[in-house]
C-alpha cells in the first residue's frame, strides 16, 4: 500500500508532463520550423534563417489580410462589448419576464455549430441584399463574441453592490454622472477583459470569416489559402509564430487586469460583509 | 424648541402585487428630532425610509420634506442623505474623495470644499485619515466615513438604515452614544431604522413601532416602554408578563380591569385602545416586580413558588408560579441581595407597584 502511495505521485507527474507535452509540443514546432532554411518542416533542421519573417513584410496580400483582421477584430470587440454591457446590466440588475430564456438565447451561439450559424448568416445577409465584405464579417463576429463578452461582463457586474449607485444618487449625482463616476470605474476591468477576449476570438475566427467575407481576406482565411502551396508553408509558420507571440502578450495583459479586478472585488466583498 | 414639521407622511401605501409592504401609513416627524422606526424585519420600516430617500415610490399617498411634496422628485434632488446598512463606501476612492463625492456637484472653490471635508471628518473623529484608501478601513471607520459623507452635504434629514447592525456589541454601544451626541451637535433631523429595541430606546426622541406595514404606536422611548398600546408592542420592546383580564369599566381616559390575584386595577387607557369584547390583557414588566426578603411586607404583594432560575451576571431571571395565574410570572432581580442563590422550588413573595400595571389591547 505504502509503495503504491509512493508510486502514485510520480505516475501523476508523468501523466501531467505528457498531457502538457501533447498540448504544447505542436505549438513549439511552429517557431522552430519558422526559422528553418528548408521549406519542408522536418528534422534535422538544415539551417537557421529569419528569411521567412523578412518575406512576410514584403507580401502585400498578407499585410492587407493582417490589416483587415485588425480592423474586423477591433470593430467586432467594440460592438460585442457594447452590446454585452447593455445585456449584462439588464440581466444582473433588473428582474423581467423571460430573463433567463433571453440570457440563454444570447449564450446560444457558444454551443451551436459554428458552420450552421455561418451558413444561416450568409443566407440572411444575401436576403437583406447586403454585399459580402468585411462589414458582414464584423456582424458575424459580433454574434459569436457576444456570449464570451456577456459571460465576462455578467460576472464583473454581479459582484457590484447596487447600494453604491444608490449612494451616488443620494449624494446628488445624476444617473449619467453615477455611471461615469461609480459604475464605470468599478466595472472597467470586466470591460477591458471583454474587449481583449472578443478581440482574440475575432482575430483567429475562420468559419464565419470564410463564409461572410467578399474579396478581402482576414488572416485565418489568408493562411488557409496559403496552405495549398507547400512552398508557402514556412511563411505561414512565421506568421503563426508572430500571432502566437501577440496572443501571449494579449493574454498576459488580460490576466493582469483580471487579477487586479479580483483583488478589488475581494476588497469590496470585505466592505459589503 | 419650535415644533416645525420636517417630514409629513400622509396615507402612504406601497404594494408589491397583493402584498402591502406599507399600508395607509401617516406620520409626522419634527425638525431636529431623532426619530426611530422600530420593528421586526419585513414590517415596512426600510421601505418607508427608502421612499423618503427616493429609492422607492409610494403606490399611493404623499411624502413631504420640509413642506415640499416629493412626488416625482428623484433621489439625487432630495434634501435628504442616507447612511446605508452596507455603508456603500466607494471602494475605488480614498476617504477624502468619498466624503467630497457629493460636494463635487456643488462646484465650491477648492479651499471651501477642503474645509467642509475636514470639518465633516473631524465631526466623526476621523481627522487625519483623509488619504486612507477605502478598503483599508475597519468596520467602525467605514461607518464613520459613511456618516461624514452624508453630513458634509448638510441635509435637512439624515436617514440611517440599520447603521450599527454590522458592528460588534462594544463598538455599537459606543456609536449609539456618539450618534446621539452628533445629532444634538448638528441639529439635523435623524431618522433611524432599526430592529434593536435597546438602540431605539437609547437614542431616540420618539419611536414609531411598526408591524406588518402599519404603525402600531408613536411615542417617546419612556412612554413606549412603560405604556405600550398593545401586547405586540409591549412584547417587542422587552420582557413583559401578560395576565388575562376582564374589562369592568371603561370611561374617557381610564379603564378598570378585573384580574385574578392583582384584583381590580384602574389604569390609564392606551391611546388607541380597540376594545374587543370584554377581554383585555394586563401587563407588568419583569423588573417592576420585586422580591420581598425575609419578613419584609408591602401593600401590594403576591405569593408563589420559584420554578426556574437563569443567571445573567448582573441580574437573575426568576420564573415564579402564582396560584391563580395561567402562566408563571417572569421577574428580573439584581444580584445585589442574593437573587442568584434563591433555590428552585422555594416559596417566594413579590411586591408590585400598581402604577406599573398597564392595560393592553389584545
Amino acid at each position: 500500500m505504502t509503495a503504491l502511495r509512493k508510486m502514485l505521485p510520480s505516475w501523476l507527474t508523468a501523466y501531467a508532463v505528457l498531457y502538457i507535452g501533447f498540448l504544447y509540443l505542436p505549438v513549439i514546432f511552429l517557431p522552430i520550423f519558422s526559422i528553418n532554411t528548408a521549406a519542408t518542416p522536418k528534422f534535422p533542421l538544415s539551417g537557421y534563417t529569419l528569411k521567412w519573417y523578412r518575406d512576410l513584410a514584403t507580401t502585400p496580400a498578407l499585410t492587407d489580410a493582417a490589416w483587415n483582421s485588425l480592423m474586423v477584430a477591433v470593430s467586432a470587440s467594440l460592438l460585442a462589448t457594447m452590446f454585452g454591457i447593455c445585456a449584462a446590466r439588464a440581466i444582473t440588475r433588473y428582474r423581467f419576464p423571460a430573463r433567463r430564456s433571453i440570457n440563454g438565447l444570447l449564450m446560444a451561439p457558444l454551443v451551436l455549430p459554428e458552420i450552421i450559424i455561418a451558413v444561416s448568416m450568409l443566407l440572411v445577409m444575401l436576403q437583406l441584399g447586403l454585399n459580402l465584405s468585411l462589414i458582414t464579417v464584423v456582424f458575424g463576429h459580433v454574434l459569436i463574441c457576444i456570449p464570451y463578452s456577456l459571460s465576462v461582463l455578467t460576472s464583473g457586474f454581479e459582484g457590484f453592490d447596487r447600494s453604491l449607485e444608490e449612494a451616488s444618487a443620494d449624494l446628488g449625482e445624476s444617473p449619467f454622472g453615477t455611471f461615469r463616476r461609480v459604475t464605470l470605474p468599478m466595472v472597467a476591468p470586466a470591460i477591458i477583459s471583454s474587449l481583449l477576449v472578443s478581440f482574440t476570438i475575432s482575430l483567429d475566427e475562420f468559419i464565419m470569416a470564410f463564409f461572410l467575407t467578399g474579396t478581402d481576406a482576414t488572416l485565418p482565411v489568408y493562411i488557409w489559402g496559403q496552405l495549398r502551396f507547400a512552398a508557402k508553408l514556412p511563411g505561414v509558420l512565421a506568421l503563426g509564430t508572430l500571432l502566437l507571440i501577440a496572443s501571449v502578450i494579449l493574454l498576459t495583459i488580460a490576466e493582469i487586469v483580471r487579477r487586479r479586478a479580483s483583488r478589488r472585488t475581494q476588497n469590496m466583498g470585505g466592505l459589503i460583509a | 424648541m419650535p415644533e416645525r414639521t420636517m417630514i409629513e407622511i400622509s396615507r402612504v401605501t406601497r404594494s408589491y402585487g397583493a402584498f402591502k409592504a406599507l399600508d395607509e401609513t401617516s406620520l409626522s416627524i419634527r425638525e431636529g428630532e431623532f426619530f426611530s422606526l422600530l420593528g421586526p424585519s419585513g414590517c415596512g420600516k426600510t421601505t418607508l425610509l427608502r421612499m423618503i430617500a427616493g429609492f422607492d415610490t409610494p403606490t399611493s399617498g404623499t411624502i413631504s420634506v420640509d413642506g415640499q411634496p416629493m412626488d416625482g422628485i428623484p433621489a439625487n434632488r432630495r434634501p435628504t442623505n442616507m447612511v446605508f446598512q452596507s455603508y456603500a463606501i466607494f471602494p475605488h476612492l480614498n476617504v477624502e474623495q468619498n466624503v467630497s463625492y457629493g460636494l463635487k456637484r456643488l462646484r465650491l472653490n477648492p479651499s471651501e470644499e477642503q474645509r467642509r471635508v475636514e470639518e465633516a471628518l473631524a465631526q466623526v473623529s476621523l481627522g487625519g485619515l483623509g488619504k486612507r484608501g477605502a478598503t483599508e478601513l475597519s468596520g467602525g471607520q467605514r461607518q464613520r466615513v459613511a456618516l461624514a459623507r452624508a453630513l458634509v452635504m448638510r441635509p435637512k434629514v439624515l436617514l440611517l438604515d440599520e447603521p450599527l447592525s454590522a458592528l460588534d456589541k462594544k463598538l455599537r454601544e459606543q456609536m449609539q452614544v456618539e450618534l446621539r451626541r452628533l445629532q444634538q451637535a448638528v441639529g439635523i433631523t435623524f431618522i433611524l431604522v432599526t430592529h434593536d429595541q435597546y438602540e431605539a430606546l437609547a437614542m431616540s426622541d420618539r419611536i414609531a413601532v411598526m408591524f406588518g406595514g402599519r404603525i402600531a404606536q408613536v411615542a417617546t422611548p419612556k412612554e413606549i416602554y412603560q405604556r405600550p398600546t398593545n401586547c405586540q408592542v409591549a412584547d417587542f420592546l422587552g420582557g413583559m408578563n401578560f395576565v388575562k383580564a376582564n374589562i369592568v369599566e371603561e370611561n374617557g381616559s381610564t379603564i378598570t380591569l378585573d384580574t385574578p390575584v392583582f384584583g381590580r386595577v384602574k389604569t390609564d387607557k392606551p391611546v388607541a385602545f380597540a376594545r374587543n369584547g370584554n377581554a383585555a390583557t394586563l401587563g407588568i414588566r419583569p423588573e417592576r416586580l420585586r422580591v420581598l426578603w425575609d419578613d419584609a411586607t408591602d401593600k401590594h404583594e403576591v405569593a408563589g413558588k420559584v420554578v426556574d432560575r437563569h443567571y445573567f451576571g448582573e441580574i437573575t431571571h426568576l420564573v415564579i408560579e402564582i396560584p391563580g395565574f395561567e402562566k408563571p410570572l417572569s421577574v428580573t432581580e439584581t444580584n445585589n441581595f442574593g437573587a442568584d442563590d434563591i433555590p428552585v422550588g422555594a416559596p417566594i413573595r413579590l411586591a408590585y407597584d400598581p402604577d406599573a400595571l398597564v392595560a393592553l389591547a389584545d
